[in-house]
C-alpha cells in the first residue's frame, strides 16, 4: 500500500486524496517514510521538514472533510530546491555561506505551492548557488542518481530530479539558468520544464544570473509537470521581470497531447546538436523519439540555427558576469557566517575571509570570471560580445519558429557521468549545457522528456523541446503526445526501469 | 589569444573580495585561463552591426501603487545577521586605524 502511493502519479494522489480513498496524511507519512529508508543512499534532501509537512497534510485533510474546494493537486507532496526561500525553514543554497540561515519570508512559488495545499516534504540538493552540472559542487555532499548510484544525478537541480527518480516524492521545483532543470531531468528519466523566463516569479529565488534563472516544475510525467506549472506560474507584482498575461494553457495542451495525434504540427531538428561530442546511444534515441513524432502526425524538418555553436561561451560569460554582482550581497554583514571578526580586523578583511570560507571552488572561479569579463579594457571583448551572440541566438530562435511550432535535440550531449569524472574539468562540465542554454539567453519555455535509455549503458536520455516565448503549451502536447508513443512502444514507463537501490526494500 | 597570469588572478580576487590560498592561486590560474580562451571566440561572431541583448524580455520600468505594505519587522530583519546590537547590525571597523 505504501509503495503504491510513493509510485504514483501526482493526479492520482490529488485524486485520490480528493474522494477521500486515502488521507493526504498516509501520502505524506508514506513519502517521509521513503525518504527515511532511502535518502541515506540518494542524499537528494538537504533538510526534511517532518513536522511541516504532516501540519499541512492535516490541513488538506480537514479542508476536504469539512467539503471546502480544493486544488488540483491538494495533499500532493513535493519537493523544493533549496535556492528559494522557506519562512522558518533552512535555505542554504547549497553553500557553506548560507549556512543554518533561516529565511523570514517565502518565495511567491513556496506561498503558491501552500495555497495550492501542496505539502512541501523539504529542500534539495543542488550545486552551490545553481552553479554546476553534476550536483558535486555541493558544500553538502553530491546527490547521487538513482539509476547507478555512482553517477551523477545531473545539476545544478540533481536532488529536485533524484528525489523523483527514487519515488521520495511526486513533484520538485528546480531552477534552470542553463539547463539546471532539463539536464538533470534527462539523466534521471523525469520530466522537467523551464518555463517562459517571466512566467514564474523570481520573488525568493536566491539569484545566481537574474537574466537567465527560471524556477519550474519537475516530475515523472508529462501532466503531472503542467498540473504543477499552473500553480507556480503566473504574474507577481513582487518580480519586476514577471510577465504581465495569462499563464499558457499547459495542463489542457498535456491533455490534447494524450490523445496521440500530432497532425498539423511542424517539429524542426535542430543541426547544431549532434555530432562529436555527442554519445552514439543518445543519438540513437534521439532519432528513435523524432521518428515517433513522424509517426504521430508532426511534420519534421532540419533547422540550422548557426549561432547555438556560440551559446556556451557566451553563455560562461554572461552568467558569470550577472553572479559576480548578485554575490556581492554575501558581504558577512545582514545574513550568513562571518568569519575572523576577532575585533582587530576591517570589514573588508573579515569579508573576504568570509567569501574565502563560505564560497566553494566553483563559485569562486565564476565570481572571478565575471569580474574580469566586466572590467574595464574587457568589457567590450567579453561581456559586450556575449551580449551580441544573444542577440544572434534570438534571431536564430526567431527564424526557425517562423517555419516550425517547436524545436527538438537532446537535451544533454552524454547519460549520466560517473561522480568524478569532470571535477577537476570546468570545460568538461560546462559542456553538460551545451543544448540547454540557447533557451536560457533567448527566454523560450524549453523542457527535457524521458526518451528512453540508451542501448549502450541503458542509462536514461532526453528529449529536448523548445517553444516560443509565452507558448509553453505548444511543446507539452507534444511531449504528452509522446510520452504516450513511447510508454507504448517501451510497453511501460521510462521511470518503472529504475533499479532498486542497494539495500532498500521496494 | 587570452592569456592570464597568476598576478592577474590575484588582482581578481582581491577586486572579488575573496582572500584565496596559494594553492588556490595556482589552480585557478591554469583554469581561468582555459575558460577564458574558450569563451573569447564570442568575438568571432560578435561584429560591430549587432546590437546587445541584456535581458530576453524588453525591460520597462515598474511602478507599484504607493501604499503602505506590511513589511519585515526589526527582530525579523536582524534574525539572520551573524551579529547585532542595539537593535541593528553591528559590523566590524570600515575605517584603518589612521584613518
Amino acid at each position: 500500500m505504501t509503495a503504491d502511493l510513493t509510485r504514483a502519479t501526482a493526479a492520482e494522489l490529488a485524486a485520490r486524496i480528493a474522494n477521500r480513498e486515502v488521507s493526504a496524511v498516509e501520502v505524506a507519512q508514506a513519502h517521509l517514510d521513503r525518504i527515511g529508508e532511502v535518502d541515506g543512499a540518494v542524499n537528494a534532501f538537504l533538510h526534511v521538514d517532518t513536522e511541516g509537512a504532516l501540519n499541512a497534510a492535516r490541513k488538506v485533510d480537514e479542508d476536504i472533510a469539512a467539503g471546502a474546494h480544493v486544488g488540483p493537486l491538494a495533499g500532493v507532496p513535493i519537493a523544493l530546491k533549496d535556492v528559494l526561500t522557506t519562512e522558518g525553514v533552512p535555505t542554504t543554497v547549497g553553500s557553506k555561506i548560507l549556512e543554518g540561515w533561516i529565511p523570514p519570508y517565502d518565495a511567491t512559488v513556496t506561498r503558491r505551492l501552500k495555497e495550492a495545499g501542496l505539502v512541501i516534504l523539504g529542500k534539495t540538493n543542488m550545486d552551490e548557488f545553481a552553479m554546476g552540472s553534476s550536483t558535486e559542487n555541493s558544500a553538502y555532499g553530491p546527490t547521487r542518481n538513482p539509476w547507478d548510484t555512482d553517477r551523477i544525478p545531473g545539476g545544478s537541480g540533481g536532488g529536485s530530479a533524484a528525489a523523483l527518480a527514487a519515488f521520495e516524492a511526486p513533484l520538485s521545483i528546480g531552477t534552470d539558468t542553463g539547463g539546471s532543470i532539463r539536464q538533470p531531468g534527462a539523466v534521471t528519466g523525469t520530466v522537467g520544464v523551464k518555463p517562459t523566463y517571466g512566467g514564474v516569479s523570481r520573488y525568493g529565488l536566491v539569484a545566481f544570473s537574474s537574466s537567465l534563472d527560471q524556477a519550474g516544475p519537475c516530475a515523472r510525467t508529462v501532466l503531472d509537470a503542467a498540473l504543477l506549472h499552473e500553480v507556480i506560474a503566473g504574474y507577481d507584482p513582487m518580480d519586476s521581470t514577471s510577465i504581465d498575461a495569462p499563464v499558457p494553457p499547459v495542463v489542457a495542451a498535456a491533455r490534447e497531447g494524450a490523445n496521440g495525434d500530432l497532425s498539423g504540427v511542424r517539429v524542426g531538428v535542430v543541426t547544431q546538436f549532434s555530432g562529436e561530442g555527442y554519445q552514439p546511444g543518445v543519438l540513437r534515441s534521439f532519432e528513435a523519439a523524432v521518428a515517433q513524432l513522424k509517426q504521430l502526425g508532426a511534420e519534421v524538418v532540419e533547422v540550422s540555427c548557426p549561432s547555438f555553436d556560440y551559446a556556451l561561451p557566451a553563455y560562461y560569460l554572461i552568467a558569470p558576469s550577472e553572479a559576480s554582482s548578485n554575490l556581492a550581497r554575501f558581504d558577512a554583514m545582514r545574513y550568513g557566517i562571518r568569519v575572523g571578526d576577532d575585533g582587530t580586523r576591517s570589514a573588508e578583511e573579515v569579508m573576504s575571509l568570509t567569501r574565502e570560507a563560505g564560497f566553494g571552488p566553483e563559485v569562486k572561479r565564476r565570481i572571478m570570471i565575471g569580474t574580469y569579463a566586466l572590467s574595464s579594457g574587457y568589457y567590450d571583448a567579453y561581456y559586450g560580445s556575449a551580449q551580441k551572440v544573444r542577440t544572434l541566438i534570438s534571431r536564430d530562435f526567431d527564424a526557425a519558429f517562423a517555419t516550425v511550432d517547436v524545436l527538438v535535440s537532446p537535451t544533454t550531449p552524454t547519460t549520466a557521468f560517473p561522480i568524478g569524472e569532470r571535477t577537476n574539468d570546468p570545460m568538461a562540465m560546462y559542456k553538460a549545457d551545451l543544448c540547454t542554454i540557447p533557451a536560457n539567453l533567448a527566454g523560450n519555455a524549453a523542457m527535457s522528456v524521458p526518451s528512453g535509455l540508451s542501448d549502450e549503458d541503458g542509462l536514461p536520455v532526453g528529449l529536448q523541446i523548445m517553444a516560443p516565448a509565452l507558448q509553453d503549451h505548444r511543446m507539452y502536447r507534444v511531449a504528452a503526445a509522446y510520452e504516450v508513443a513511447r510508454d507504448a512502444a517501451l510497453g511501460a514507463p521510462v521511470i518503472s526501469g529504475v533499479p532498486q537501490l542497494a539495500g532498500v526494500a521496494r | 589569444m587570452p592569456s592570464i597570469s597568476r598576478d592577474e588572478v590575484a588582482h581578481l580576487a582581491r577586486l572579488a573580495r575573496l582572500a584565496v590560498t596559494d594553492d588556490e592561486l595556482d589552480l585557478f590560474a591554469g583554469q581561468l585561463d582555459v575558460i577564458l580562451q574558450s569563451v573569447a571566440t564570442v568575438g568571432d561572431i560578435a561584429t560591430a552591426d549587432i546590437p546587445p541583448t541584456s535581458h530576453a524580455v524588453p525591460l520597462t520600468n515598474v511602478f507599484r501603487e504607493d501604499v503602505v505594505r506590511p513589511s519585515l519587522g526589526q527582530q525579523q530583519a536582524l534574525a539572520g545577521a551573524p551579529a547585532a546590537e542595539d537593535g541593528r547590525f553591528r559590523v566590524p571597523r570600515i575605517l584603518g586605524e589612521e584613518a
